[in-house]
């Protein structure tokens, strides 16, 4: 564990572990060191998680439709917990209705993400954003 | 061959002899300790009275050893990082290594900390933090903050090992003893917890003996091997290896200890377990639970309107209460003391069982209800034990026993349902303890003789 250190979970009340499991192989495979905190996670276990790691990078993965309000104030609560530099990631089914996905993103940039990847983002692309975003080769 | 075990206790000294290859009990002594004092004196006294029981003297008897728990015990201090985390493992490392938690600090340590560090005057510090190549910041500013503290107590650091070489040259430049061991969170979310207790026991056996005082005994027998409640556990532990997954309770006058040698898995379906894996043996120490020197604590933690239930009223039963708290060694005379010994007994084991095991939360999702789960699912356990002076010899001792059992009163709370109901009648789990570790055979074969099933 150290510098490719990154937390992986689920948030709030969605137990949906199906992609969570791919992402979880695909980010080890490509030599990330995946702390997977697993379904049904709080922003609480988030945090606490990527205190005791060091991890540079949180991914919040959600697909029941309630990102936006489990979302509420976890910047905040990394601020307050010295974690404000950390790198912060979402994708899932973050929308519902008939929301564009501009609008979504932007509401999830707002809410302190750095990155925000609609349904179908290939595991690929976050390894790419990641590496890029943490300066690692 | 003759055995003779001593448990060193706080208030009594204990002697238990045994004809090793009849597999019986031939003596059995008790007198209050002297470890203030002098050590030896409560010694000579249970071996006169076991010579007077056996006619055998010590020269007699091939395999002596002891226990000890005097001074307050073994007295530890346990720093972590999240407190949920790294804070709970390191906990929970001293918990089952006999010791007696006496404080838990997270995240940085303050000034004011460190001066309560100083008075506490601990025994023992376990400093944890980060999971191995996680934090380093917490445990070296603590290493830091902690090597420059006037403290003599040994310090064993179970944390990150990625600086576990700059923490040791930190405390040792100042004068700290230091010993370093694997994480107690190599992982996150991994508990591994037996090396840093391995090291807790060496450093009791090879130290605190001294420190404590209690060497001058070491002359009589041959080796104070392990603090009282290791002892009680090892022989829980070989207990439930014969009869299956074990809940025990030993209640006294200071604490209420709760073991269970159980994996605590969730029994029923739709269930996610949540927290921290939680260690297969594992020791809770309720220090506000008691009947003598935490007596006013478990009368506050109860609640005068449960005491009403039980006992009416309550004016005349303060009284005594505080008497129990001032006068520590009281052992009760008539019905009446027995009585309110009982129901003290019976809230104490109550709420040290609802605190060890673990509980239900439901959870309304979009999919529907759902269950988590924190700490162990026990009411499937089969054993349940009592033991500890004020069960063991108080005549209402399997009704207050009872209260450890579920109640549907309260469902979420995961306590044994239907368990077979055992009774340390003569007293002796310690020395089952301090045996198993010699003659495992031997103790499991007295465990079966003297641990008595109850039907109830």
């Amino acid at each position: 564990m150290g510098e490719k250190t990154i937390v992986l979970g689920v948030i709030g009340s969605d137990v949906h572990a199906v992609g969570l499991r791919v992402l979880d192989y695909a980010l080890r495979s490509a030599g990330f060191d995946v702390v997977n905190i697993g379904v049904l996670s709080s922003q609480e276990d988030f945090i606490k998680a990527a205190l005791e790691t060091g991890a540079r990078a949180i991914l919040v993965s959600s697909l029941y439709g309630h990102a936006e309000l489990d979302c509420q104030g976890f910047k905040e609560k990394l601020i307050e917990a010295g974690l404000g530099d950390i790198l912060l990631y979402i994708g899932g089914n973050l929308g519902v209705g008939k929301k564009s996905w501009e609008e979504v993103e932007k509401r999830f940039k707002e809410l302190g993400f750095h990155r925000v990847y609609p349904p179908k983002t290939m595991p690929d692309e976050v390894i790419k954003d990641l590496k890029e975003d943490l300066n690692i080769g | 061959m003759l055995g003779i075990f001593i448990d060193f206790g706080s208030t009594f000294t204990k002697a238990v002899a045994f004809d090793l290859d009849k597999e019986e009990i031939i003596g059995k002594a008790k007198t209050p300790s002297t470890v203030e004092i002098d050590v030896t004196l409560g010694l000579k006294s249970v071996l006169e009275e076991i010579h007077r029981q056996t006619g055998k003297r010590l020269e007699s008897f091939k395999l002596k050893r002891a226990c000890s728990s005097a001074k307050g015990g073994l007295k530890i201090i346990a720093i972590g990082l999240v407190p949920d985390l790294t804070a709970e493992a390191a906990k929970r490392a001293a918990l089952g290594a006999g010791g007696k938690v006496i404080k838990v600090y997270s995240f940085e340590l303050t000034n004011e900390d460190l001066k309560e560090i100083e008075n506490l005057k601990p025994d023992l510090i376990i400093l944890a933090g980060g999971t191995d190549g996680g934090n380093k910041y917490y445990p070296l500013i603590n290493a830091f903050k902690i090597s420059e503290i006037s403290l003599d107590a040994p310090i064993i650091y179970a944390g990150n090992r990625t600086i576990a070489k700059e923490i040791e040259e930190i405390l040792k430049r100042s004068g700290k003893e230091v010993w370093i061991t694997e994480n107690v969170m190599p992982e996150f979310g991994r508990l591994n917890i037996s090396p840093v207790q391995e090291y807790i026991r060496e450093i009791f056996i090879s130290k605190l003996i001294y420190a404590k005082g209690l060497e001058k005994a070491q002359s009589f027998i041959n080796s104070i091997v392990m603090p009282t409640p290791l002892a009680v556990l090892r022989a829980c532990e070989g207990f439930s290896k014969i009869f299956g997954e074990t809940i025990l309770v030993d209640i006294g006058g200071a604490t209420t200890d709760v073991c269970s040698i159980s994996y605590g898995k969730p029994t029923q379906s739709g269930v996610i377990w949540k927290g921290l894996p939680e260690p297969y043996v594992k020791r809770t120490v309720e220090g506000d639970l008691g009947v003598r020197v935490s007596v006013l604590s478990l009368w506050e933690a109860v609640g005068e309107e449960k005491w009403k239930e039980f006992l009416g009223e309550l004016n005349s039963y303060k009284n005594k209460v505080k008497l129990l708290s001032e006068k520590t060694d009281f052992l009760p005379i008539d019905e009446s003391d027995f009585y309110l010994d009982y129901i003290l007994s019976y809230h104490a084991i109550k709420l040290a069982v609802e605190r060890h095991c673990g509980y239900l939360e439901t959870l309304y999702t979009p999919m529907g209800i759902t269950y988590l789960q924190y700490g162990k699912d026990l009411t499937e356990v089969k054993n349940l034990i009592g033991t500890g002076g004020p069960l063991v010899y108080n005549p209402y001792n399997i009704s207050a026993l009872k209260s450890a059992l579920y109640d549907e009163k309260t469902p979420f709370i995961l306590k044994p349902k239907n368990p077979k109901i055992f009774l340390d009648k003569e007293y002796i789990f310690f020395a089952i303890g301090l045996l198993s570790e010699i003659f495992p055979e031997k103790a499991v074969n007295i465990l079966k003789k003297y641990v008595v099933e109850i039907s109830y």
